[in-house]
């Protein structure tokens, strides 16, 4: 690891439970979690209540199995809601693979028999779980969100305590729409200044990463604060919650401001007239206080942060585009400077190596991280005009079917598919490559998504983990790159 | 859920930290729509490997997995306990386990015990020394011993005590159904329903 964590020298849980009693004042999580407590004892996590509940076919199959054996049904079929995203195929047909076709099958006649609402492959809601709930309006300022998936922290942006769940919590939620669960700790991550052009909420994320590494924000929820995270989209922000559980984060919060509310007034599922007044007037009441206490605090400076790009197989493992592969001689102890030489030996990359040097051969823009509107229109931006490099795979893939056809709307199909990039259907796709969209052992790829693992986009694969404005810079150039690279490159005629 | 009080098996020294959930078991195994079978997943790329710890037949009937810090990051896939436990683990001993790893763990029975990372050095030596070497976890008294070692080990006492009981977190919930029922009369009528719209 890079640097080590603020988040190992305080003093383990309990200060929650020692103020919560009282105190009706805290930070915008304890707020949040205290309005959802149904059960408290002494000794005991507390009962907390789900106010929406998110399924997709991958984590589902064996909590729904669980409830017919015990003879269970879903309490609240009216929060719930299921899409298929993990295994779909990107391109049109139907799933060849016959595990994954068992898998989709399996989840249609769990949602048939259980009375649960499913966005199956092809219809017009289906896409990305956790761009499907945020734009249908579903994803509110202060509820309790979960999913079988790590990246529920997503829907953290608009204040929502939102968290990934196991298999047997899936199980637990869809039986009693309530979980146990031991308080968390409080983590404040202050980005203040102003992003240059260029810099987005992915390199903030990926920063902070870096910053307090892969374990760094374990036990804690993280709120992103200060005048940086103020002036994002709610898409930016959900970029940056998002990645929350790659610093092993439980979840990530934004307090909710007007950016929020105007994001969602007019959404299907957002309340209306009265409803949105006095919605309107709670969410206004979600922020931490002024003298709230965090149990840890990070800072980050948005006005130095420039585009970061990782060089290794953790998401922790990340560094300025500027810079180069880092010598593991220089790192901590000895199992660090281990994990880091394993890493450049799976990557396939030597110390000292200018980061900009590094030739991919695929470039991924999608994910629950950056596969919204936003993420692709910054994409598109880039390339329009220009032609993907030789050698160079670029796959675009929405991440939703609402977010593809408003992208084919404003053309941006077309400034992909002219400029060399393949034009895909919603879903995770490369991102994990559970459908056939996946890395050849050795390839290397720049990819919007949030892991890097060993293996992660497909057996063998490397993969660089970058926004979607470097994607689209390095599609063209073949090698990392910043747009700021297309600039110079074309002003020296070499391109 | 099977009662856990102690346990004793062979210690398998894995010396890599940051072992994600990816890495116990990729993403290709989490297509079964069952709880058994995924030992064949284990570890599966690092098992192509013929110098991997659990290739070594010294190893390979470990239950005791002592593993680097920062084990079970990544994906909330509670496949990777299923994976462990298939294969024959009951115990992981780590100086940092990731969270929702954890929780997993806690739910099905597979012990997660938090040693000093000073600990897991002493007993990797001395599993690397011993090869085949057994280790005894005892829930009770929350202690690891491994030949002459004898270190204490963290585990939540909430945890601790659904483990040794081995009871099962939806039993325990329903007990208070009225509760909740009660709560739900208290929501605010602005909170979305999926049905509707």
């Amino acid at each position: 690891m890079l640097t080590t964590g603020h988040g190992q020298a305080v003093p383990a849980m309990g200060r929650n439970q020692d103020k919560r009693v009282e105190d009706v004042s805290g930070t915008l999580a304890e707020k949040v979690w205290e309005a959802h407590v149904v059960r408290r004892a002494e000794g005991e996590p507390d009962l907390l209540y789900i106010d929406l509940h998110l399924i997709h076919e991958v984590t589902s199959p064996q909590a729904f199995d669980g409830l017919r054996l015990a003879g269970r049904q879903v309490r609240r079929p009216d929060l719930t809601l299921a899409t298929e995203d993990h295994n779909v195929p990107t391109t049109p047909g139907p799933i060849t693979d016959l595990v994954s076709k068992t898998q989709v099958d399996t989840l249609r006649r769990n949602c048939e028999e259980f009375g649960v609402r499913l966005f199956p492959m092809g219809h017009a809601e289906q896409g990305i779980v956790h761009v499907v709930g945020p734009q249908r309006g579903l994803t509110q300022p202060g509820m309790t969100i979960v999913c079988g998936d790590s990246h529920t922290s997503t829907h953290g942006a608009f204040g929502a305590l939102a968290f990934g769940i196991g298999t047997s919590e899936v199980e637990h939620v869809l039986a009693t729409q309530t979980l146990p669960l031991k308080p968390f700790r409080t983590m404040a991550v202050n980005v203040e200044g102003e992003l240059q052009p260029g810099v987005t909420a992915k390199d903030i994320t990926l920063a902070v990463i870096a910053k307090i590494g892969t374990g760094g924000g374990q036990g804690y929820v993280l709120e992103y604060r200060g005048s940086a995270i103020r002036a994002l989209s709610m898409e930016a922000r959900m970029t940056v919650c998002n990645m929350s559980i790659e610093a092993g984060a439980r979840a990530g919060m934004i307090a909710p401001d007007q950016t929020t509310f105007d994001y969602l007034q007019g959404r299907e599922h957002a309340p209306t007239g009265a409803d949105w007044d006095a919605a309107v007037a709670d969410w206004s009441t979600l922020r931490s206080d002024d003298d709230a206490v965090f149990d840890a605090e990070v800072d980050l400076d948005a006005n130095t942060l420039t585009p970061f790009v990782t060089w290794g197989t953790n998401p922790g493992q990340g560094l300025p585009l500027s810079e180069s592969v880092p010598d593991p001689e220089t790192m901590g102890d000895d199992n660090e400077k281990a994990a880091a030489q394993h890493a450049l030996d799976y990557m396939g990359l030597t110390a000292g190596t200018p980061l900009r040097e590094i030739r991919v051969d695929t470039v991924f823009v999608g994910s629950c991280t950056n596969g919204r509107i936003e993420d692709l229109r910054a994409a598109a931006d880039i390339v329009k005009g220009r032609k993907v490099a030789d050698g160079v795979r670029m796959l675009v893939v929405p991440g939703s079917a609402r977010v593809r056809l408003q992208a084919e709307e404003e053309g941006l199909d077309q400034v992909f598919t002219e400029a060399g990039a393949e034009w895909r259907l919603p879903g995770c796709s490369m991102c994990l490559g559970m459908n056939p969209d996946q890395l050849a052992p050795g390839e290397r790829s720049a990819s919007t998504s949030n892991r890097n693992f060993e293996g992660r986009q497909g057996k063998g694969g490397r993969t660089h983990l970058v926004s979607p404005l470097v994607a689209a810079a390095t599609a063209l150039r073949g090698t990392l790159s910043s747009p700021a690279d297309l600039v110079d490159a074309t002003s020296e005629g070499s391109k | 859920m099977d009662a856990f009080t102690t346990h004793t098996g062979i210690g398998v020294p894995l010396r890599r930290s940051n072992v994600d959930t990816d890495q116990i078991i990729p993403a290709v195994y989490l297509k079964r729509v069952t709880r058994t079978g995924f030992e064949d997943g284990l570890f599966a790329a690092w098992r192509k490997d013929e110098t991997f710890i659990l290739n070594n037949p010294s190893y390979a009937a470990g239950s005791v997995l002592v593993a680097g810090s920062d084990f079970g990051t990544g994906s909330s896939r509670e496949h990777a306990v299923w994976a462990l436990l298939n294969y024959g683990f009951r115990v992981v001993l780590s100086s940092r386990f990731a969270d929702i790893f954890r929780g997993n763990s806690g739910k099905q029975g597979l012990l997660t015990a938090q040693l000093s990372q000073d600990d897991i050095e002493l007993i990797w030596k001395y599993l690397e020394n011993e090869p085949g070497a057994s280790v005894t976890v005892d829930l009770v008294s929350r202690t690891v011993t491994a030949g002459d070692i004898v270190a204490p080990f963290e585990v939540d006492d909430y945890t601790r005590w659904r483990l040794l009981e081995g009871l099962d977190d939806i039993s325990l919930t329903l007990r208070h159904e009225q509760d909740v029922t009660e709560f739900e009369t208290r929501r605010p009528a602005y909170k979305p329903s999926t049905t509707v719209a």
